[in-house]
Parts: structure tokens; sequence; C-alpha cells
């Protein structure tokens, strides 16, 4: 016992000398998070369009005037000519036009039906469908307005409520996913730069010759991360819940159960990155690449994993922080206990002891 | 409690590190591996501390083998490997103190056998070991492999890169450990270090070429060596090459080590052959073998 | 034939906070010398040489290296010398002929000089057979004798040495020094630190660091019969003594 905690007075030394791992530990995860929450948003704001009005009637006003009292969209340029759309367009200056065809309420009352063109700037596909979406939910919006007064038969009116997350506000999305990567970034790549370091400079032979056991080498690099990961998912959760305003709607205790899990998950499988290491570059570049990139690609964290092809939905599978995300979204954002997501917390602990498991195997007691 | 070697044989893809080598080390014996570069004093220091398996041979330590009792073993030694190899970013203190945690004893239990070394740096004790000078980490990671007073010290390349100075008080401090019921194995590839050992193997390319003490090693060279001064060693060197009766020329500081291929070599040919080469201030004597002497004409 | 100095020192200090690492030393190297630096770890050697070769301004005093003043014109002092360290040698991913490719460009040679110089260089150290091996599979020794070559490619005036030989055996060390010699002998002056007290009997002159200062400058015999011993081991530990 007096060997263990030796040892991790030592790991605590290092960790705390380390002036750039400090920061990795600490500063990047509250930095990670204002960003992300502050900065990258899917929602629109004051987006800026033009308007190309051939009509310039009653409606088309109305319907102008609609559009710029949201706080969506900020009307930038009145267009006079076809020929100006390509052009506004091109300096950047806008990034949607609305086009009312010519004698727009006049065709809108002989033959209840009057056309206005959408056009938006698509190098921006998801940012163009937002807000054509927006846009089309504004001229809906208005016609129901007027269809009040009008009766028309089996009009279907749909009534689109986002459940969970009403505003539609991103940092919901985020939160869950940053969370994932740091408690990731933290336990994995950290340990694994930790083991491997001990081998590069050549401490690990003098380790091996003498009476400490591999485990107790392996769970005095560990704990210490266990620490500091827990202490990063505490910061993460008070960030999200005070500067964010995220309401977490489910248990704050299920909630460190499930994370405490997910780094243990996290340490094991930077351990068994470090069997798999010479240097810490290594270490580095497998943490970065085979588990970084693949986290924030495939698992839901972004991108949905249900767009995407067939073979990537099943590789998703097998990443834990996809079942994770899951979880977190779960307690965090749908306030649902354990019965709701027992299956994944099944399949994480799984994972966790195969992983466990195999760092144990491969884990060398010579130099070879 | 010594060593002993049999037949051990280990190889990197193609390169044959170690070749078939066997040797003993007495209990409390100061015994000398005397090599250069790529030797494979390291590959064996490693197989001895239980860090590598042999691909031929067996070995023990302390009465242990190296195969299946090697948790014993790592017990019992004190291992001090090529570079330098403790906590840089720890200090003296808590170096000291993580080694005697890891081997279950204290720093005072057996302090009187570090002392002597300890006190030289004792005053440093605060200072982050990175930060120390090339002998002052060496004294350090003495004290550490010392901590836990083992049967056998393993000391690969200690003064390697270190200047005289503190080579010299390295040597000084393993012949008073010596007294104190310490087997040490120490390799070198300083050839004068090895007049301080009680036994020496000189090794070069994985064989051994010679295990003996000092000595008698330099006993056996098979040649009488002479000392040859001139005013200009370049000229020298090559005019003595030229020779047609050399069997060896190897500068040795201000002289020439140099050996002819007859028995019945007359000084004054030589000299009058140096003098029609244009030297002047010509000397030649008679002179001792060394070890690098031995060594190089095994190595031949 | 009055030599010319190729390096002159005059008061040369290098100071780090508080910390006068190398104090105000003074010395010169003449050409075709062969010049002994030594000192024990810690006693500023290294610290000088980086000043002398260019990659560290002094702090106080003067320097002159081939002719450029090491505060002014350190990039043409780097132009005009050859540097070779145990561990700044060759790449030992690189095959032989890559490594001297690689380092003639950027010593700025030709390519046909590089081809020619090549071609030296492998007949002169006997490397036929190995020459389009990577640099990590040869003996150290060999590697030595290679990086030695490279570090005088581009025909320096002078060449510095930071511990050439170390680990290397017996007899290659002695081949190296045969290198060094005919170097000397060819016009190049030989800066070099080493821990070996018998290479220290090889050079011209010797100087001797402790504690930042030079305490002893003259050739092996002159300080052997100073000090009143008979070996350059012994100078070196009585001096470092006090």
């Amino acid at each position: 016992m007096k060997r263990f905690i030796g040892f991790i007075t030592k790991e605590f030394y290092h960790i705390f000398r380390d002036t750039r791992s400090l920061f990795i530990l600490f500063g990047m995860p509250i930095v990670q998070i204002l960003l992300f929450g502050f900065a990258i948003t899917n929602e629109i704001n004051n987006v800026d369009i033009a308007i190309l009005d051939h009509s310039k009637d009653a409606t088309t006003k109305e319907i102008i005037n609609k559009i710029s009292a949201s706080k969506y969209f900020s009307i930038k340029q009145i267009l006079e000519r076809e020929t100006d759309i390509e052009a506004v367009f091109k300096k950047g200056k806008v990034k949607a036009v609305l086009n009312f065809e010519t004698d727009f309420s006049k065709n809108l009352i002989k033959d209840h039906q009057a056309t206005v063109q959408i056009i938006t700037d698509a190098t921006d596909p998801n940012t163009a469908n937002t807000i054509s979406n927006y846009i089309n939910s504004i001229l809906q919006n208005y016609q129901q307005e007027q269809n009040k007064a009008i009766q028309i038969d089996y009009v279907i009116v749909p009534e689109p409520r986002m459940v969970y997350n009403p505003e539609l506000k991103s940092v919901y999305m985020f939160v869950p996913g940053v969370m994932t990567i740091i408690l990731m970034l933290v336990s994995a790549m950290m340990t694994s730069i930790s083991i491997t370091r001990e081998k590069e400079l050549g401490t690990m032979e003098i380790l091996l010759v003498s009476p400490i056991k591999p485990f107790q080498v392996i769970i005095g690099k560990v704990f210490p991360y266990i620490f500091l990961s827990v202490i990063n998912a505490v910061v993460i959760v008070l960030l999200s819940i005070f500067i964010f305003k995220m309401p977490i709607q489910g248990s704050l205790f299920l909630l460190a159960l499930e994370s405490v899990l997910f780094i243990i998950s996290a340490l094991a499988l930077g351990i068994l990155i470090s069997t798999m290491s010479a240097t810490q570059q290594t270490a580095m570049m497998i943490s970065l690449m085979g588990l970084m990139l693949p986290v924030i690609l495939l698992s839901g964290f972004i991108f949905p994993i249900s767009s995407m092809p067939l073979s990537l939905q099943v590789l998703s599978n097998i990443i834990p922080a996809k079942w994770f995300i899951i979880i977190l979204k779960g307690i965090m954002l749908k306030g649902v206990g354990i019965e709701f997501i027992w299956k994944e917390t099944f399949i994480l602990m799984g994972m966790t002891i195969l992983f466990i498991g195999l760092s144990i195997k491969k884990y060398k007691i010579r130099l070879e | 409690m010594g060593i002993t070697i049999s037949n051990i044989s280990k190889s990197y893809k193609e390169v044959k590190a170690l070749q078939d080598i066997s040797f003993e080390v007495k209990p409390n014996e100061l015994f000398g591996l005397i090599g250069p570069d790529g030797a494979g004093k390291t590959t064996l220091f490693r197989i001895l501390t239980t860090l590598l398996i042999a691909d031929k041979g067996q070995a023990s330590v302390a009465g242990f083998d190296v195969l299946n009792n090697f948790k014993d073993i790592r017990k019992h030694v004190g291992y001090m490997p090529g570079r330098f190899s403790l906590y840089q970013d720890l200090t003296v203190e808590e170096n000291l103190q993580f080694f005697a945690t890891i081997f279950g004893t204290t720093i005072e239990e057996n302090y009187d056998l570090i002392k002597d070394i300890y006190v030289q740096i004792e005053p440093f004790k605060k200072r982050r070991a990175g930060k120390l000078s090339g002998g002052m980490k060496q004294k350090l990671a003495l004290s550490c492999a010392l901590i836990h007073k083992p049967k056998v010290l393993f000391l690969d390349e200690p003064t390697t890169g270190v200047d005289p100075v503190s080579r010299k008080e390295f040597w000084d401090m393993l012949k008073r450990l010596q007294q104190k019921n310490i087997t040490i194995l120490v390799s070198t590839p300083y050839m004068d270090e090895a007049a301080l050992c009680d036994r020496i193997a000189l090794i070069q390319d994985g064989q051994i070429l010679q295990i003996d003490t000092p000595e008698a090693i330099v006993k056996q060279y098979p040649k009488t060596i002479y000392n040859v001064s001139a005013n200009n060693m370049y000229q020298l060197i090559n005019s003595l090459k030229a020779y047609q009766y050399q069997h060896s020329v190897y500068p040795f500081g201000e002289f020439v080590h140099y050996t002819d291929v007859r028995t019945d070599f007359k000084i004054n040919d030589l000299k009058m052959y140096l003098e029609d080469a244009n030297l002047i201030n010509i000397h030649i004597e008679k002179t001792q073998a060394t070890i690098e002497d031995s060594f190089m004409e095994l190595a031949k | 034939m009055k030599k010319t100095n190729v390096i002159q020192a005059e008061d040369l200090t290098k100071m780090f906070g508080d910390f006068k690492a190398v104090n105000g030393i003074t010395f010169e190297v003449k050409k075709g010398e062969i010049f002994g630096f030594l000192g024990a770890n810690g006693a500023g050697k290294t610290t000088a040489m980086k000043m002398l070769i260019g990659i560290s301004i002094p702090t106080s005093g003067k320097a002159n290296v081939a002719g450029f003043d090491v505060f002014t014109q350190a990039e043409d002092i780097k132009k005009n010398i050859g540097y070779m360290s145990q561990k700044f040698a060759l790449y030992d991913d690189l095959t032989v002929k890559e490594n001297i490719s690689f380092f003639g460009g950027i010593y700025g040679l030709t390519k046909a000089r590089i081809k020619e110089k090549t071609k030296g260089l492998i007949e002169d150290l006997g490397l036929q057979e190995v020459s389009n091996q990577l640099v990590g599979s040869l003996p150290l020794g060999w590697k030595q004798k290679i990086s030695f070559s490279v570090a005088l490619l581009h025909e320096p005036k002078i060449v510095f040495l930071d511990e050439p030989t170390g680990g290397v055996d017996p007899i290659t060390r002695r081949q190296f020094w045969e290198m060094i010699y005919k170097a000397a002998h060819d016009g190049t002056t030989i800066f070099v630190t080493t821990h070996y007290m018998d290479e220290a009997e090889y050079c011209d002159r010797v100087s001797i660091m402790v504690n930042g200062k030079i305490e002893a400058l003259n050739t092996p015999k002159k300080l052997k019969e100073q000090f009143q011993v008979d070996n350059m081991n012994d100078v070196f530990l009585k001096l470092a003594r006090g």
C-alpha cells in the first residue's frame, strides 16, 4: 500500500510540475466549452437577405415587413432587376434573396396562387436549409393568418414542435458532445502519454527491475487522471448550468455514475494505446487519430448517425463515445432514469471490461 | 551471491548481439565488462536484470534463475541503466524517497550504505534532478540503486560522458561499496578503469576476448611494446606504418606504441629508419603493456 | 613563418541571469593547429563553444572565428566552419550516400561537387560495400568517421569536434585521430573537446576550463612539466581539485 501511495504521489508531482499538461487538463476543457457554447451555433440570427419585388403591392409589402420584423433576418438590399441577384450573391453580401413575381396580390386573389422564389446561398448547405425553412415558416404563418379570414376546406396545418429543445439551441447539442470529447482526451490521451513517457525516458526500465507489480504501476498512473477527469466533468456541467442555462433534467447522481464509467473506459483505452506505443508522439497520434477523430465524426456528436451510410452506422457502434452521448443526452435533456438507458450502460460496461482485459494482457513485463 | 552465465546468445534480426557468452562473477567481486559501444554490454545487462530473454543459454543472479525466478531477482538487485534515468522533474530527495518506497524500505533503513555518496549531493537535495551536473546525477542514480541494499549491483556504463574527476570519485565509491558485501558488475568503455576491477572480461562484437585479472591479462600480452616519440606525431605514425617489420602502430598520448614482427628486434634499426625519414628528437624505449594494448591485440 | 590566428577570443563572457557560465576567457588558435578544449562537465566548455560556432551571442567580450565577428557575422561563421558532435551526427534512416548528398546540399555544394566528394569519401573510408545502406545499421565507429568527413565536405577552415569519439572502440578511435592528423596536416584547424585524456596528448595545445575560466593553456608537454606529472589525466585531476 505504501508503495502505491508513493507511486501516486510521484504521478501528481509530474502532472502539477508540467505546465503544458496542466493547460491541457484544465484550460482546454473550459476553452472548448465556451467556444462551442458561444461561438459555434446552428441557429441563425440577423441573416442578411435581399428583396427583389416585381409587384410592390400591399401583400408583398406586408410579407416583407413580417420578415424584417423577425430577429432572424435583416434586409440588407432592395434589388431592381433579375441580373442583380447573381451580383449580390457573388459579392457575398447576402445569404438569400426573395424574388416576388409580378402581380403578386392579383394572382393570389384571381388564381388562389402566387409565387415567391426563395433563393439561398448554398455554399453552406446547412445554413441555406435553415434559412429556407425559416422563411418558409414565416410565409406559412402569414398564409394562415390570411386564410383565417377566408374559408378553405381541407387545409393541413403542420404544427412543428421541437421536443426537449424547443428553441433549437445548439448548445444543448454540443455540451454532451464536448463533455465526451474532453473526458476522452484527458483520460485516454493523457494516460497513454504518461505511460509512454516513462518508456521513452528510460525510467520504465528501473520500474521493471523492482518489486512493484505491473497492475500497481497501471493503477498508480491512472488514479490521478480519474480524479482530474471527474473534476473536469463537474466543471463542464456547472458551466453548462450556470452560463448556458442548460437545465439538467435527470438525476445528477446517475449522471455522475455514468460519467465515471465512461472515464474508466477511456482510461482503459489509454493504457491499451500505451502498450502499443514506444514514444509519446506515437501515443498522442494514435489518441488523436484513433480516438478523437472517430469520436467527432462517428459518435453522433455533430453529424447524425442515422444519416450516414449503413457501413458507418455499424462502425459507430464500436465507439464508446457514441453510447455515452446517448446516455448523456438522455439524462441531461430528456431526464430519463436508468430504465431507459440500461442497454447503453451495459454496452459501455462490456467495452470497459474488454479494454481493461486487453490492457492487462498486453502490458509488457519485459523490454521486448 | 554471485552471477553465473552459461552459453548466452541473443540476436536482433541479423545482428548477433551476444554469441555464446559464459563466465562467472564471484560473490562480492568488483567485475568489469570492458568493451566499446555495440559490444553487447547493455544487452547482457538487460538479460541479467531480466528485462530481456536470451535466445539460448541460462543465467542466474544471486542464486535465482533469470527466466523462472525473475520476480526474486527484481527484488534483490540494484540497476543503473546506461543513460540517466531518474525523474528529472522530481527533486533529489523526492527521487530517493520514491525508490525507497518502491522497494518497500525507507531512506533511514540503509542510510549507512549510501552515506558517503549521498553527503556529496545532500546540499542540493531540494534541487530538481534534471538540473544537476553530470557527476551529481551519477551519484544520485547510484544512491537510488543502492537504497534497498541489493545483493548484486548492475552498473551499465556509469561513467560515460563524465569528466575524469567525477569518474575517479565514482570508482573510489565503488571500491568502498565492495567492502559492504555487494557483488558489483560494471560495464565501461574506458580501458583505464579496467585496472581498478578485481577481474575483467574484454568483450567486442558479442564475443568475449578474454577473462582474467587485469594484471594477468597484461602479462599475457604476446609482444614487447616500445614507446616511440619524435618531433612530429603525424609523420611518425605514417613512417612507422610504412616500416616493413611493423606489427602494430598505435598512438598512445605523446608516444606511439610500436611492436615489431621480429623477435630479435633492435632499437637502433628503427631509429636509423626514422632518421632517414627526416624525423628528429627520436626516443625509443621498452614499456609495459596496458589493458588497451591487450584489447586491441585480441580484437584484431 | 608566422601562422595566422583562425580563432581569437578576448575576455569572452556569457551570463545567464546572474550566473557567469563563461567568465572572460582569452585565447587564440593558429591555423592548422589541433587545439584541445577541455574541462569538467559544467565548467563552461559547451557554452563557450556555442559562442564560437555562432549559435549563441556572448554577453560581453570579443571573438573572431575564421575572420568573422561572433556578434555581427554569426551567419558567415556558420558557413565557414564544420561541426560534428556525438549528438548531432547523421540521419540513421538515410543511406550513407543520401546523408552526404543532404549535407553537401546544406553546405551549398554543387551537384557535381557532391558527386565528386561522395566518390572520394567512400573510397577513402573503404565504404564501397555499405554506401547504400542505412547509416543506422552501421557500427558507431564508422558513423563517427563518416560524420567527420561530412563536416569537412565544404572544406572549412576550422572544424569543431564536440566529444567525437565517445564510446568508440580503441582501434577506431585511433583511426579517427589519424583522420584528424591528416586534416590538420592539410591546413584545417581542429578545435576538439574530449573526455579521453590520452587524446588530449594528441593536441598541439590544450586549454582547461574550470568554473568558467581558463586555468591552463599550453602544450601537453609543458603542462605536465608545470604540474610535475607524467600524463594529462593527472594534470586534469590536479587542476580541477584546485
